[in-house]
């Protein structure tokens, strides 16, 4: 087995409330290898983006250890790109400068102007939008934005790529033509990535592993689904599988046999 | 495998959608002449060439109209009214007799014949420097207490009953410490813009630090910007907006409390002589100060009402 990116062992998370301390997550025990793609699927309010703040180092946890590379995880660090639900582009710069930004942090201290200026470009036209480099956000659709952020995060060449329901926000043919854009990108950068979401169709087509994690309050992992489809995944041919049937009926019963019970 | 690389790979597929999206860019670069463009030729496609000419200029006609006419009947209306009560004589002279006594002091803006005789060029110039003055220190002091009490909140703790205590205070009441620091007229005045000046930008400042969306900080703490990028690429440009209205709404109540200031410490200055000429009972001048008051106010706003627009973010 590849090497361990990321190690969580018995992390717990609980804030504290007025209504005294809300336990979010408890015993998650989970390791991310290098060149794999994991989703994080559950009801809404289990506890999936808190574990991704988790690995990110947005958030510490209350209890368990967090590793990163055998380092403990202590904050965030652009070794763990983050791809926001809504994008966070800065209005005020352009899709180069976004981009720029996040690139001249990570090899700025090493690296010449023109080089750093064909890493931007690079990452822009990755994502297929070269031809947008100097629109401000504002003038670019949903979609686009969204690509602009994986840019970001990609340009950083991150150990991990983490995405918080990326294309949550999109309607649902962008969000197919994203979903296979990320399939291509994933398969040919290699990239290891954590992507939290709810849609059980984008998990299976796009991960190696589909974690479950239970109803809150106090979310743990319930089951993990390894899906074993060849890659490269194709959207049509995959529909007629029955091995793809069998994995999305596998994470909907979990969902909705075996939690919906607790949900109420 | 470098990004480069698989930049050539992933840009492979979709030139449709490129194509597209290239359409929809150009579309939306030549905005206006595009879209003139279009209607031009569509109206050509439709219409005889006769008709079109005098269509174009019919619908024209009508925007223009619609812009225009309200606020001229407006005005109209207001000298109308201005008018019938100033039929039967009194103290306020007619619109004529105001327009009269405008062209002349028009006519020569910037005379001067002693330090208290002076073209009324002269009087809004020197009104606007001490609002200049004054509320440039008020920005200078302002704005980067905005910040501190945004960023800190045990300042800003510290410093809101204050704030809330002297911000309701009419500006005149610091006049006379003002006089008492300085021991003249002119920086009293100045010293009172200041003071008026300084509560909105310190107020919005500090707004528009707090109300920085926390994804922006996010992004800062996952890329691990160094203080000085995530001052000038984040939290300047975040909180611009908010700044903008606390200048203008200091601007304006600039404005306002110079005139009532330089009537109460006299020498050249819009206020100190609609007082002046209030003194020598030229009615129609201190309605001339109103309309020029006012205009001054309207423009100071509009000016700022469009640097606003063009760092405003929020609504594109």
């Amino acid at each position: 087995m590849s090497k361990k990116i990321v190690q969580i062992e018995d992390v717990g998370q609980t804030f504290s409330t007025k209504n005294g301390p809300f336990t979010a997550l408890r015993g998650i025990n989970l390791d991310i290898h290098e060149g794999e793609s994991v989703s994080l699927i559950g009801h809404s309010g289990c506890g999936k983006s808190t574990l991704l703040n988790l690995i990110s180092g947005l958030t510490t946890p209350t209890s368990g250890v967090m590793l990163c590379d055998g380092r403990e995880i202590a904050g965030p660090g652009p070794e763990r790109a983050v791809v926001f639900q809504n994008h966070s582009l800065l209005p005020w710069l352009t899709c180069f400068d976004n981009v720029y930004l996040a690139v001249d942090r990570v090899f700025g201290a090493k690296e010449g102007k023109a080089k750093l200026k064909k890493r931007t470009e690079d990452a822009l036209a990755l994502v297929g939008l070269s031809h947008a480099e100097t629109k401000f956000p504002h003038e670019i659709s949903g979609g686009m934005k969204q690509r602009v952020g994986i840019a970001r995060a990609l340009s950083m060449e991150p150990r991990i790529l983490l995405m918080d329901e990326p294309f949550g926000a999109l309607d649902a043919l962008t969000r197919a033509m994203l979903q296979d854009e990320l399939v291509k990108i994933l398969a040919a950068t290699k990239a290891t990535m954590v992507m939290v979401t709810h849609d059980v169709d984008e998990a299976v087509l796009l991960s190696d592993r589909v974690v479950m994690l239970t109803n809150g309050p106090a979310a743990t992992i319930g089951e993990i689904l390894e899906v074993k489809l060849e890659r490269p995944r194709d959207r049509l041919a995959l529909a007629e599988q029955p091995e793809f049937a069998r994995y999305r009926a596998a994470v909907l019963d979990f969902l909705y046999k075996k939690q919906l019970k607790h949900a109420a | 495998m470098t990004l480069a690389a698989v930049a050539d790979r992933a840009g492979e597929p979709g030139t449709e959608k490129v194509s597209r999206v290239r359409a929809a860019v150009q579309s939306s670069t030549g905005k206006g002449k595009a879209m003139k463009v279009v209607t031009a030729e569509q109206a050509a496609a439709a219409e005889t060439p006769a008709t079109r000419s005098g269509v174009r200029i019919g619908a024209w006609g009508r925007a223009l109209l619609r812009v225009v006419v309200p606020p001229v009947a407006g005005l109209a209306l207001l000298i109308g009214l201005w008018h019938l009560a100033t039929l039967n004589g009194g103290g306020i002279p007619s619109p004529g007799k105001t327009w009269d006594a405008a062209v002349v002091i028009f006519s020569d803006p910037f005379y001067r014949e002693g330090p208290n005789d002076q073209g009324i060029g002269w009087n809004v110039l020197a009104s606007l420097q001490r609002v200049a003055i004054g509320f440039g220190f008020a920005a200078l002091v302002g704005i980067p207490a905005g910040f501190m009490l945004g960023r800190f909140a045990v300042l800003s703790q510290m410093m809101n009953p204050i704030i809330s205590l002297l911000r309701p205070v009419s500006p005149l009441a610091w006049l006379p410490i003002g006089l008492l620091v300085f021991q003249r007229a002119d920086p009293a005045a100045t010293w009172t813009i200041f003071i008026c000046s300084i509560w909105p930008m310190i107020m919005n400042t500090a707004q528009g630090v707090t109300r920085i969306p926390q994804d922006y900080l996010n992004v800062a703490r996952v890329l691990k910007l160094s203080e000085w990028k995530v001052f000038t690429k984040i939290l300047f440009p975040a909180v611009l907006p908010y700044m903008l209205t606390g200048i203008r709404l200091s601007i304006g109540t600039a404005w306002l409390v110079i005139v009532a200031a330089e009537m109460l410490t006299g020498g050249v200055g819009i206020g100190f002589w609609v007082w002046d000429e209030w003194n020598n009972l030229k009615v129609e001048h201190i309605i001339i100060a109103i309309f020029v008051i006012g205009t001054v106010g309207l423009i100071l706003e509009q000016a700022l009402m469009l640097v606003a627009r063009r760092f405003s973010y929020e609504n594109r």
